[in-house]
Protein backbone atom coordinates (compact mmCIF):
# COMPACT_ATOMS: atom_id res chain seq x y z
CA UNK A 1 0.00 0.00 0.00
CA UNK A 2 2.65 2.76 0.66
CA UNK A 3 3.90 1.56 -3.04
CA UNK A 4 0.78 3.36 -4.38
CA UNK A 5 1.28 6.28 -6.46
CA UNK A 6 -0.79 8.99 -8.18
CA UNK A 7 0.98 10.39 -10.92
CA UNK A 8 0.49 8.88 -14.59
CA UNK A 9 3.24 6.34 -15.58
CA UNK A 10 6.11 7.47 -17.85
CA UNK A 11 6.30 4.91 -19.95
CA UNK A 12 8.44 6.27 -22.91
CA UNK A 13 10.85 7.02 -20.44
CA UNK A 14 10.91 3.21 -19.04
CA UNK A 15 10.77 1.69 -22.84
CA UNK A 16 13.93 3.96 -23.59
CA UNK A 17 15.96 2.85 -20.58
CA UNK A 18 15.77 -0.51 -22.39
CA UNK A 19 17.75 0.46 -25.47
CA UNK A 20 20.91 -0.48 -24.30
CA UNK A 21 19.73 -4.23 -24.82
CA UNK A 22 19.76 -3.11 -28.78
CA UNK A 23 23.55 -3.66 -28.02
CA UNK A 24 23.67 -7.25 -28.48
CA UNK A 25 22.20 -6.87 -31.88
CA UNK A 26 25.78 -6.46 -33.19
CA UNK A 27 26.42 -9.93 -32.80
CA UNK A 28 24.05 -10.08 -35.94
CA UNK A 29 26.81 -8.03 -38.03
CA UNK A 30 29.07 -10.51 -39.53
CA UNK A 31 31.99 -8.37 -38.94
CA UNK A 32 31.84 -8.15 -34.93
CA UNK A 33 30.38 -11.23 -35.08
CA UNK A 34 33.78 -13.20 -35.18
CA UNK A 35 35.33 -10.48 -32.52
CA UNK A 36 32.59 -10.30 -30.29
CA UNK A 37 32.66 -14.87 -29.76
CA UNK A 38 36.48 -14.52 -29.80
CA UNK A 39 36.13 -12.57 -27.06
CA UNK A 40 33.24 -14.92 -25.01
CA UNK A 41 35.69 -17.79 -25.96
CA UNK A 42 38.62 -16.15 -23.97
CA UNK A 43 36.56 -15.01 -21.13
CA UNK A 44 35.35 -18.54 -20.80
CA UNK A 45 38.79 -19.65 -21.05
CA UNK A 46 39.94 -17.12 -18.44
CA UNK A 47 37.21 -18.69 -16.26
CA UNK A 48 38.28 -22.10 -16.80
CA UNK A 49 41.82 -21.32 -15.99
CA UNK A 50 41.22 -19.45 -12.95
CA UNK A 51 38.29 -22.31 -11.84
CA UNK A 52 41.19 -25.02 -11.96
CA UNK A 53 42.46 -26.46 -8.94
CA UNK A 54 46.10 -27.71 -9.71
CA UNK A 55 46.15 -30.37 -6.72
CA UNK A 56 42.32 -31.87 -7.45
CA UNK A 57 41.55 -35.05 -8.74
CA UNK A 58 39.56 -36.09 -11.65
CA UNK A 59 37.39 -39.10 -11.22
CA UNK A 60 38.98 -42.31 -11.06
CA UNK A 61 36.98 -45.16 -11.53
CA UNK A 62 36.50 -49.12 -10.81
CA UNK A 63 37.46 -52.20 -12.95
CA UNK A 64 34.25 -52.46 -13.52
CA UNK A 65 33.66 -49.35 -15.07
CA UNK A 66 36.42 -49.54 -17.45
CA UNK A 67 34.60 -49.71 -21.14
CA UNK A 68 35.61 -52.73 -22.95
CA UNK A 69 38.82 -51.86 -25.08
CA UNK A 70 37.46 -53.15 -28.06
CA UNK A 71 34.75 -50.43 -27.42
CA UNK A 72 37.04 -47.24 -26.38
CA UNK A 73 36.25 -45.38 -29.39
CA UNK A 74 38.95 -44.21 -32.20
CA UNK A 75 38.80 -40.26 -33.23
CA UNK A 76 37.70 -41.15 -36.87
CA UNK A 77 38.96 -37.62 -38.13
CA UNK A 78 42.80 -38.57 -37.25
CA UNK A 79 42.78 -42.31 -37.57
CA UNK A 80 46.02 -41.48 -40.43
CA UNK A 81 48.13 -43.75 -38.60
CA UNK A 82 51.29 -41.76 -39.51
CA UNK A 83 54.48 -43.26 -40.89
CA UNK A 84 56.76 -43.44 -37.76
CA UNK A 85 60.29 -45.65 -37.68
CA UNK A 86 59.27 -47.32 -34.48
CA UNK A 87 62.48 -48.68 -34.06
CA UNK A 88 64.46 -45.29 -34.46
CA UNK A 89 61.58 -42.97 -32.71
CA UNK A 90 62.75 -40.83 -29.71
CA UNK A 91 60.70 -37.64 -28.21
CA UNK A 92 62.59 -34.43 -29.03
CA UNK A 93 62.78 -32.06 -26.05
CA UNK A 94 63.68 -28.48 -26.58
CA UNK A 95 62.54 -24.92 -24.98
CA UNK A 96 63.53 -23.45 -21.46
CA UNK A 97 64.78 -27.45 -20.06
CA UNK A 98 68.44 -27.98 -18.55
CA UNK A 99 68.21 -31.52 -20.21
CA UNK A 100 67.32 -30.61 -24.06
CA UNK A 101 67.02 -33.65 -26.36
CA UNK A 102 66.27 -36.81 -27.66
CA UNK A 103 64.22 -38.77 -24.93
CA UNK A 104 63.94 -43.01 -26.18
CA UNK A 105 60.35 -45.01 -25.04
CA UNK A 106 62.73 -46.97 -22.66
CA UNK A 107 63.70 -43.77 -20.78
CA UNK A 108 60.66 -42.48 -20.77
CA UNK A 109 59.41 -46.33 -19.22
CA UNK A 110 61.84 -45.61 -16.51
CA UNK A 111 59.84 -43.29 -14.19
CA UNK A 112 57.39 -44.76 -12.32
CA UNK A 113 54.38 -45.95 -14.07
CA UNK A 114 50.67 -44.38 -13.49
CA UNK A 115 47.96 -46.59 -14.41
CA UNK A 116 44.46 -44.87 -14.14
CA UNK A 117 41.05 -45.62 -15.04
CA UNK A 118 39.94 -42.09 -16.39
CA UNK A 119 36.91 -40.61 -18.11
CA UNK A 120 37.89 -39.24 -21.97
CA UNK A 121 35.24 -36.91 -23.08
CA UNK A 122 35.27 -35.87 -26.82
CA UNK A 123 34.02 -32.23 -27.35
CA UNK A 124 31.43 -33.87 -30.00
CA UNK A 125 29.64 -34.98 -26.60
CA UNK A 126 30.65 -38.72 -26.46
CA UNK A 127 32.49 -40.47 -23.06
CA UNK A 128 33.99 -43.45 -22.70
CA UNK A 129 35.76 -44.54 -19.17
CA UNK A 130 39.42 -46.32 -19.96
CA UNK A 131 42.41 -47.52 -18.86
CA UNK A 132 45.39 -45.44 -19.55
CA UNK A 133 48.91 -46.12 -18.65
CA UNK A 134 52.29 -43.86 -18.70
CA UNK A 135 54.68 -41.42 -17.10
CA UNK A 136 53.50 -38.47 -14.98
CA UNK A 137 54.11 -35.42 -17.37
CA UNK A 138 55.27 -33.35 -14.39
CA UNK A 139 57.79 -36.47 -13.67
CA UNK A 140 59.24 -36.30 -17.24
CA UNK A 141 59.41 -31.91 -17.04
CA UNK A 142 61.41 -32.45 -13.79
CA UNK A 143 63.76 -35.17 -15.87
CA UNK A 144 64.14 -32.88 -18.70
CA UNK A 145 65.18 -30.01 -16.63
CA UNK A 146 62.18 -27.92 -17.43
CA UNK A 147 61.78 -24.07 -16.08
CA UNK A 148 59.46 -24.79 -13.44
CA UNK A 149 57.66 -21.27 -14.09
CA UNK A 150 57.22 -21.95 -17.60
CA UNK A 151 53.91 -21.38 -18.67
CA UNK A 152 53.53 -23.63 -21.47
CA UNK A 153 54.04 -27.11 -22.68
CA UNK A 154 53.73 -27.55 -26.69
CA UNK A 155 53.71 -30.92 -28.73
CA UNK A 156 53.76 -31.54 -32.36
CA UNK A 157 52.87 -34.91 -33.89
CA UNK A 158 53.38 -37.54 -36.49
CA UNK A 159 50.35 -36.66 -38.45
CA UNK A 160 50.36 -32.66 -38.43
CA UNK A 161 48.54 -32.28 -35.55
CA UNK A 162 49.83 -29.93 -32.79
CA UNK A 163 48.79 -28.82 -29.22
CA UNK A 164 49.72 -26.62 -26.27
CA UNK A 165 48.38 -26.83 -22.45
CA UNK A 166 49.17 -24.67 -19.36
CA UNK A 167 51.35 -25.08 -16.61
CA UNK A 168 48.61 -26.14 -14.15
CA UNK A 169 47.03 -28.65 -16.80
CA UNK A 170 50.71 -30.00 -17.72
CA UNK A 171 51.92 -30.55 -13.55
CA UNK A 172 48.26 -31.81 -13.08
CA UNK A 173 49.47 -35.32 -11.31
CA UNK A 174 47.02 -36.93 -13.48
CA UNK A 175 48.07 -35.79 -16.54
CA UNK A 176 50.10 -38.30 -18.32
CA UNK A 177 52.98 -38.74 -21.52
CA UNK A 178 50.53 -42.07 -22.15
CA UNK A 179 52.25 -45.33 -24.12
CA UNK A 180 49.99 -48.01 -22.80
CA UNK A 181 46.09 -48.47 -22.69
CA UNK A 182 44.71 -51.90 -21.18
CA UNK A 183 47.94 -52.96 -19.91
CA UNK A 184 49.06 -53.16 -23.66
CA UNK A 185 51.42 -50.78 -25.60
CA UNK A 186 49.48 -48.02 -27.71
CA UNK A 187 47.95 -49.17 -30.62
CA UNK A 188 48.34 -47.19 -34.13
CA UNK A 189 44.93 -45.55 -33.84
CA UNK A 190 44.98 -44.49 -30.44
CA UNK A 191 48.75 -42.80 -30.45
CA UNK A 192 51.74 -45.18 -30.91
CA UNK A 193 54.02 -44.56 -29.20
CA UNK A 194 53.29 -42.20 -27.29
CA UNK A 195 50.09 -39.67 -26.89
CA UNK A 196 49.12 -37.06 -23.90
CA UNK A 197 46.08 -38.68 -21.67
CA UNK A 198 44.85 -35.51 -19.54
CA UNK A 199 41.64 -36.29 -17.90
CA UNK A 200 40.84 -33.20 -16.93
CA UNK A 201 40.52 -31.88 -20.68
CA UNK A 202 38.45 -32.42 -23.75
CA UNK A 203 40.12 -35.41 -26.02
CA UNK A 204 41.41 -32.64 -28.66
CA UNK A 205 43.82 -31.60 -25.99
CA UNK A 206 45.42 -35.43 -25.69
CA UNK A 207 47.69 -35.40 -28.75
CA UNK A 208 48.73 -38.79 -30.17
CA UNK A 209 51.66 -39.33 -31.82
CA UNK A 210 53.85 -36.91 -30.08
CA UNK A 211 57.12 -36.14 -31.89
CA UNK A 212 58.72 -33.29 -29.91
CA UNK A 213 57.70 -31.61 -26.97
CA UNK A 214 59.03 -27.76 -25.77
CA UNK A 215 58.58 -25.91 -23.06
CA UNK A 216 57.39 -22.58 -23.49
CA UNK A 217 56.58 -18.66 -22.32
CA UNK A 218 55.05 -17.97 -25.47
CA UNK A 219 53.01 -20.19 -27.30
CA UNK A 220 53.61 -20.86 -30.99
CA UNK A 221 51.87 -19.11 -34.04
CA UNK A 222 50.00 -22.93 -34.30
CA UNK A 223 48.91 -23.39 -30.99
CA UNK A 224 45.96 -26.17 -30.69
CA UNK A 225 45.37 -28.10 -34.47
CA UNK A 226 41.58 -27.76 -33.34
CA UNK A 227 41.67 -24.89 -30.94
CA UNK A 228 43.47 -22.71 -33.68
CA UNK A 229 39.99 -23.98 -36.18
CA UNK A 230 37.52 -22.67 -33.51
CA UNK A 231 37.09 -24.23 -30.61
CA UNK A 232 38.18 -23.49 -27.31
CA UNK A 233 42.12 -23.33 -27.02
CA UNK A 234 41.88 -24.40 -22.95
CA UNK A 235 39.50 -26.91 -23.21
CA UNK A 236 40.05 -27.76 -19.77
CA UNK A 237 36.66 -30.03 -18.24
CA UNK B 1 -19.15 -22.84 8.57
CA UNK B 2 -15.65 -21.39 9.02
CA UNK B 3 -14.65 -19.76 5.90
CA UNK B 4 -10.97 -21.17 6.22
CA UNK B 5 -9.91 -19.92 2.67
CA UNK B 6 -9.99 -16.10 4.38
CA UNK B 7 -7.45 -17.44 7.71
CA UNK B 8 -4.48 -16.60 5.33
CA UNK B 9 -5.58 -13.89 2.37
CA UNK B 10 -3.39 -13.83 -0.45
CA UNK B 11 -0.58 -11.61 -1.85
CA UNK B 12 -2.57 -8.74 -2.25
CA UNK B 13 -1.31 -7.13 -5.76
CA UNK B 14 -0.67 -3.93 -3.87
CA UNK B 15 1.43 -5.08 -1.70
CA UNK B 16 4.06 -5.90 -4.73
CA UNK B 17 2.76 -3.96 -7.42
CA UNK B 18 2.77 -0.15 -7.48
CA UNK B 19 -0.63 1.35 -8.49
CA UNK B 20 -1.04 4.64 -10.26
CA UNK B 21 -4.17 6.60 -10.77
CA UNK B 22 -4.73 9.74 -12.38
CA UNK B 23 -7.06 11.90 -13.82
CA UNK B 24 -7.29 11.35 -17.33
CA UNK B 25 -8.88 13.34 -20.28
CA UNK B 26 -12.96 14.12 -19.23
CA UNK B 27 -12.13 13.42 -16.21
CA UNK B 28 -12.10 9.75 -15.90
CA UNK B 29 -9.85 8.07 -13.07
CA UNK B 30 -7.02 6.28 -15.59
CA UNK B 31 -5.62 2.64 -13.17
CA UNK B 32 -2.37 1.74 -13.97
CA UNK B 33 0.39 -1.20 -12.60
CA UNK B 34 3.79 -1.05 -12.49
CA UNK B 35 4.56 -4.79 -12.79
CA UNK B 36 7.53 -5.16 -14.14
CA UNK B 37 10.61 -3.19 -12.77
CA UNK B 38 13.39 -2.62 -15.01
CA UNK B 39 15.45 -5.51 -13.63
CA UNK B 40 12.78 -7.82 -15.05
CA UNK B 41 12.41 -6.32 -18.55
CA UNK B 42 16.17 -6.50 -18.89
CA UNK B 43 16.27 -10.15 -17.75
CA UNK B 44 13.18 -10.67 -19.47
CA UNK B 45 14.31 -9.46 -22.76
CA UNK B 46 18.07 -10.89 -22.21
CA UNK B 47 16.39 -14.47 -21.77
CA UNK B 48 14.51 -14.01 -24.85
CA UNK B 49 17.23 -13.64 -26.88
CA UNK B 50 19.54 -16.09 -25.35
CA UNK B 51 17.45 -18.77 -25.15
CA UNK B 52 16.91 -18.75 -28.56
CA UNK B 53 20.66 -18.92 -29.50
CA UNK B 54 21.27 -21.25 -26.73
CA UNK B 55 18.99 -23.43 -28.23
CA UNK B 56 19.97 -23.17 -31.63
CA UNK B 57 23.73 -23.75 -30.80
CA UNK B 58 22.96 -26.59 -28.22
CA UNK B 59 21.05 -28.34 -31.29
CA UNK B 60 24.55 -27.96 -33.32
CA UNK B 61 26.26 -29.23 -30.62
CA UNK B 62 24.41 -32.30 -30.25
CA UNK B 63 24.26 -33.19 -34.12
CA UNK B 64 27.79 -34.00 -33.07
CA UNK B 65 26.59 -36.81 -31.07
CA UNK B 66 23.05 -36.79 -31.34
CA UNK B 67 22.59 -40.00 -28.87
CA UNK B 68 22.56 -40.17 -24.91
CA UNK B 69 24.12 -43.66 -25.07
CA UNK B 70 27.74 -45.07 -25.75
CA UNK B 71 29.65 -43.89 -28.70
CA UNK B 72 30.42 -47.79 -29.92
CA UNK B 73 27.63 -48.82 -30.97
CA UNK B 74 26.71 -45.44 -31.28
CA UNK B 75 22.61 -44.89 -31.34
CA UNK B 76 21.31 -41.93 -32.47
CA UNK B 77 18.44 -40.76 -30.75
CA UNK B 78 17.47 -37.97 -32.76
CA UNK B 79 18.89 -35.40 -35.88
CA UNK B 80 17.87 -31.98 -35.38
CA UNK B 81 17.19 -30.27 -38.39
CA UNK B 82 19.98 -27.95 -39.89
CA UNK B 83 17.01 -25.06 -40.08
CA UNK B 84 16.79 -24.92 -36.91
CA UNK B 85 20.73 -24.75 -35.43
CA UNK B 86 23.30 -21.85 -35.38
CA UNK B 87 26.70 -22.09 -35.50
CA UNK B 88 27.81 -24.12 -38.96
CA UNK B 89 29.65 -26.09 -36.95
CA UNK B 90 30.21 -27.80 -34.39
CA UNK B 91 33.01 -25.26 -33.23
CA UNK B 92 31.15 -22.73 -34.65
CA UNK B 93 27.98 -23.61 -31.98
CA UNK B 94 30.45 -23.71 -29.35
CA UNK B 95 31.60 -20.53 -29.66
CA UNK B 96 27.78 -18.83 -29.63
CA UNK B 97 27.22 -21.17 -26.41
CA UNK B 98 30.00 -20.70 -24.54
CA UNK B 99 29.74 -17.16 -25.28
CA UNK B 100 25.98 -16.06 -24.44
CA UNK B 101 25.56 -19.09 -21.82
CA UNK B 102 27.50 -15.98 -19.60
CA UNK B 103 24.65 -14.11 -20.32
CA UNK B 104 21.57 -16.10 -20.09
CA UNK B 105 23.51 -17.24 -16.64
CA UNK B 106 23.79 -13.49 -16.25
CA UNK B 107 20.26 -12.48 -16.69
CA UNK B 108 19.03 -14.89 -14.44
CA UNK B 109 21.10 -14.09 -11.82
CA UNK B 110 19.76 -10.52 -11.96
CA UNK B 111 16.10 -11.83 -12.08
CA UNK B 112 16.76 -14.55 -8.82
CA UNK B 113 18.16 -11.84 -6.73
CA UNK B 114 16.32 -8.92 -7.51
CA UNK B 115 12.70 -11.33 -6.99
CA UNK B 116 14.10 -12.42 -3.86
CA UNK B 117 15.49 -8.91 -2.88
CA UNK B 118 11.98 -6.81 -3.65
CA UNK B 119 9.72 -10.10 -2.56
CA UNK B 120 8.02 -10.18 -5.86
CA UNK B 121 8.71 -13.55 -6.17
CA UNK B 122 5.68 -13.89 -3.50
CA UNK B 123 3.44 -12.72 -7.14
CA UNK B 124 4.61 -16.09 -9.51
CA UNK B 125 5.48 -18.44 -7.38
CA UNK B 126 3.73 -21.43 -7.40
CA UNK B 127 2.57 -22.63 -3.49
CA UNK B 128 0.63 -25.36 -2.65
CA UNK B 129 -2.34 -22.48 -1.96
CA UNK B 130 -2.72 -22.01 -6.03
CA UNK B 131 -3.24 -26.26 -7.08
CA UNK B 132 -7.11 -25.47 -6.05
CA UNK B 133 -7.14 -22.43 -8.59
CA UNK B 134 -5.60 -24.75 -11.86
CA UNK B 135 -8.19 -26.47 -13.11
CA UNK B 136 -10.62 -24.16 -13.50
CA UNK B 137 -8.53 -21.62 -15.53
CA UNK B 138 -7.48 -24.42 -17.29
CA UNK B 139 -11.03 -25.08 -17.97
CA UNK B 140 -11.63 -21.70 -18.85
CA UNK B 141 -8.27 -21.78 -21.40
CA UNK B 142 -9.38 -24.67 -22.64
CA UNK B 143 -12.78 -25.80 -22.49
CA UNK B 144 -14.62 -22.64 -22.54
CA UNK B 145 -15.58 -22.93 -18.89
CA UNK B 146 -15.96 -19.55 -16.76
CA UNK B 147 -13.74 -17.30 -15.99
CA UNK B 148 -12.70 -17.22 -12.55
CA UNK B 149 -12.39 -14.01 -10.58
CA UNK B 150 -8.99 -12.36 -12.08
CA UNK B 151 -7.48 -10.95 -8.40
CA UNK B 152 -3.77 -11.14 -8.80
CA UNK B 153 -1.52 -10.07 -11.26
CA UNK B 154 -0.48 -13.92 -11.97
CA UNK B 155 -2.99 -16.42 -12.13
CA UNK B 156 -2.47 -20.31 -11.51
CA UNK B 157 -1.71 -21.28 -14.06
CA UNK B 158 0.20 -18.55 -15.41
CA UNK B 159 2.36 -19.22 -11.70
CA UNK B 160 2.73 -22.91 -12.65
CA UNK B 161 3.75 -22.24 -15.69
CA UNK B 162 6.31 -19.52 -14.61
CA UNK B 163 7.45 -21.12 -11.73
CA UNK B 164 8.15 -24.45 -13.90
CA UNK B 165 10.32 -22.77 -16.54
CA UNK B 166 12.07 -21.07 -13.97
CA UNK B 167 12.80 -24.58 -12.35
CA UNK B 168 13.87 -25.72 -16.07
CA UNK B 169 15.91 -22.92 -16.89
CA UNK B 170 17.53 -23.91 -13.21
CA UNK B 171 18.02 -27.13 -14.33
CA UNK B 172 19.86 -26.31 -17.78
CA UNK B 173 22.58 -23.97 -15.58
CA UNK B 174 23.55 -26.58 -13.51
CA UNK B 175 22.95 -29.65 -15.20
CA UNK B 176 25.50 -27.56 -18.01
CA UNK B 177 27.74 -26.31 -15.24
CA UNK B 178 28.34 -29.88 -14.82
CA UNK B 179 28.67 -30.83 -17.97
CA UNK B 180 31.02 -27.66 -18.70
CA UNK B 181 33.37 -28.63 -15.55
CA UNK B 182 32.77 -32.17 -15.15
CA UNK B 183 35.98 -33.18 -14.07
CA UNK B 184 36.62 -29.74 -11.89
CA UNK B 185 32.92 -30.42 -10.19
CA UNK B 186 32.35 -34.12 -9.79
CA UNK B 187 30.35 -34.36 -6.99
CA UNK B 188 27.53 -31.91 -9.09
CA UNK B 189 27.54 -35.07 -11.98
CA UNK B 190 26.99 -37.67 -9.47
CA UNK B 191 24.62 -35.77 -7.39
CA UNK B 192 22.59 -35.87 -11.43
CA UNK B 193 22.98 -39.39 -11.76
CA UNK B 194 26.02 -39.72 -13.60
CA UNK B 195 27.35 -38.05 -17.07
CA UNK B 196 25.47 -39.59 -19.70
CA UNK B 197 22.33 -38.14 -17.73
CA UNK B 198 23.44 -35.14 -17.16
CA UNK B 199 23.34 -35.02 -21.01
CA UNK B 200 19.71 -35.90 -20.51
CA UNK B 201 19.11 -33.23 -18.28
CA UNK B 202 20.17 -30.74 -20.49
CA UNK B 203 18.54 -31.70 -23.39
CA UNK B 204 15.52 -32.22 -20.91
CA UNK B 205 15.28 -29.04 -19.84
CA UNK B 206 15.71 -27.55 -23.41
CA UNK B 207 12.29 -29.48 -24.10
CA UNK B 208 10.83 -27.75 -20.96
CA UNK B 209 11.71 -23.89 -23.18
CA UNK B 210 10.46 -25.48 -25.96
CA UNK B 211 6.48 -26.66 -24.41
CA UNK B 212 6.50 -23.07 -22.60
CA UNK B 213 7.86 -20.56 -25.34
CA UNK B 214 4.96 -21.40 -28.05
CA UNK B 215 2.57 -21.45 -25.56
CA UNK B 216 3.87 -18.05 -23.69
CA UNK B 217 4.05 -16.63 -27.20
CA UNK B 218 0.40 -17.86 -28.24
CA UNK B 219 -1.24 -16.59 -24.87
CA UNK B 220 0.65 -12.95 -25.50
CA UNK B 221 -1.14 -12.64 -28.87
CA UNK B 222 -3.96 -13.63 -27.49
CA UNK B 223 -4.81 -11.64 -24.73
CA UNK B 224 -3.57 -9.20 -25.57
CA UNK B 225 -1.11 -6.38 -26.51
CA UNK B 226 -1.58 -4.77 -23.14
CA UNK B 227 0.86 -7.51 -21.65
CA UNK B 228 2.98 -7.17 -24.38
CA UNK B 229 3.73 -3.25 -23.73
CA UNK B 230 3.68 -4.03 -20.39
CA UNK B 231 7.13 -5.96 -20.29
CA UNK B 232 8.44 -3.26 -22.36
CA UNK B 233 7.09 -0.05 -20.27
CA UNK B 234 6.76 -2.09 -17.12
CA UNK B 235 3.37 -0.41 -16.58
CA UNK B 236 -0.17 -2.32 -17.52
CA UNK B 237 -2.98 -0.07 -18.29
CA UNK B 238 -5.81 -1.07 -16.98
CA UNK B 239 -5.28 -4.49 -14.81
CA UNK B 240 -8.13 -6.60 -14.15
CA UNK B 241 -7.07 -7.19 -10.76
CA UNK B 242 -7.18 -3.68 -9.86
CA UNK B 243 -10.30 -2.03 -9.21
CA UNK B 244 -11.11 1.26 -10.28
Amino acid sequence: MTSRIIRPPRTRRELLKLTPLLAIGAVAYPPWRGRILDAGMRFSDRVSALTFRPDHLAPTYGAADVVPFEQFPYNYYDILEPEIDFAGWSLKVDGLVSRPGSYSLAQLQRIPKVSQNTRHVCVEGWDAIGNFGGARLADFLDLAGADPQARYVAVTCADGYYESIDRATARQPQTLLCYEMYGKPLDRGHGAPLRLQIPTTLGYKQAKYLLTLSVVNDLPEERSFWGDQGYSWYGGL
Amino acid sequence: MRKIAAARPRVSPSDVVPVARWEGKGGATEVAAYEHPFYVRVAHWLTAITLVIMAASGLRIFLAFPSFGEKVPQQDFWHPPDAITLGGWLGGALQWHFTFMWVFAGAALVYLIGQVVSGRYRMVLFTPRDIPGVWPMARHYFLRGPKPPVDQPYNPLQKLAYTTTILFGALSLVSGVALYKSAQLPWLVTMLGGYRLVRGWHFLALCGFAAFVPGHLLMVAIHGWRNFTAMLTGWKRDPEYVKR
